[in-house]
């Protein structure tokens, strides 16, 4: 196969996963773009994983996945709490750390 | 060019394109059904390399969970205030500066490595074998953290928190 073609998708999912988490306002689009950077990670683990014979680097792989599945659910639960009480979505207006009374 | 090769360029333009679609949609729901759209072409291309354990927990975890649960996640917040979610996009100009220039980056990297030669299937028994031996370690320390992450988000998403009276 052609040398880097996966190295190159690699690198735009984790180009637009930064641009992502950079550009929208969002919280639950910034999750999603966490998600797609550590899957740019996955896809390299994985291609260099394929010219040896031992499974290291898919082990790490679905320990990295493990681990993308623990953020997503304490970033959601966190993200539904902050929702409640400050009835918005948006980082940029969560600015205040004590309660309002 | 054989079907194997064939299917890792489609895989790789559907989940490229879908990964874009993300950034350029206006509906939030839809950009999640196009990480889906990402996610499951990733997964395909982990069976074509050889990695079927991958791909098949892939398959599992992020389409059956972290996808479900940003759904819920859409429903949610969505339905608390009846108001649309805010889509907007900010910091236009720095985001694509910074994402552009490190893509521009890692091309350059890129040129000059060796091509890799794959080199068939990774075996089930290996798999098995180095998850009790090798990797015995992360394998129980990531079942922890498992346990304690999915035990504290339903705390923090289900304790009502009282507001003290002043």
């Amino acid at each position: 196969m052609s040398p880097d073609a996966l190295l190159y998708f690699a690198a735009w999912l984790f180009c637009v996963g930064i641009c992502l988490v950079i550009v929208k306002r969002n919280t639950l689009l910034m999750l999603v773009g966490t998600e797609l950077m550590l899957n740019a990670a996955n896809v390299n683990l994985v291609y260099f994983n394929s010219q040896g014979s031992q499974p290291d680097g898919a082990m790490f792989a679905v320990f990295v996945i493990v681990v993308a599945v623990c953020e997503a659910a304490v970033g959601l639960a966190i993200m539904m709490r902050a929702y409640h009480f400050y009835q918005t979505s948006l980082p940029d207006q969560i600015s205040e750390l004590r309660e309002r009374i | 060019m054989s079907i194997g090769q064939a299917g890792l360029y489609f895989f790789m333009m559907v989940g490229g394109i879908s990964a874009a679609a993300i950034l350029f949609t206006r509906n939030i729901f839809h950009a999640v059904l196009m990480l889906l759209a990402t996610l499951l072409s990733t997964a395909a291309i982990y069976i074509l390399l050889g990695a079927e354990f991958v791909g098949i927990t892939q398959i599992l975890v992020y389409a059956g969970g972290v996808v479900i649960l940003l759904i819920f996640g859409i429903m949610l917040t969505s339905r608390l205030s009846n108001r649309p979610l805010n889509i907007s996009s900010h910091n236009l100009v720095g985001g694509l500066i910074g994402s552009v220039s490190l893509l521009a980056l890692l091309i350059l990297c890129y040129r000059d490595l060796d091509p890799v030669h794959p080199s068939g299937v990774i075996l089930y028994p290996a798999i098995g074998i180095s998850l009790l031996t090798d990797f015995a370690a992360p394998f129980e320390f990531s079942a922890i953290l498992l346990l304690i992450s999915l035990a504290g988000a339903a705390i923090i998403a289900a304790t009502n928190f009282r507001r003290h009276e002043p």
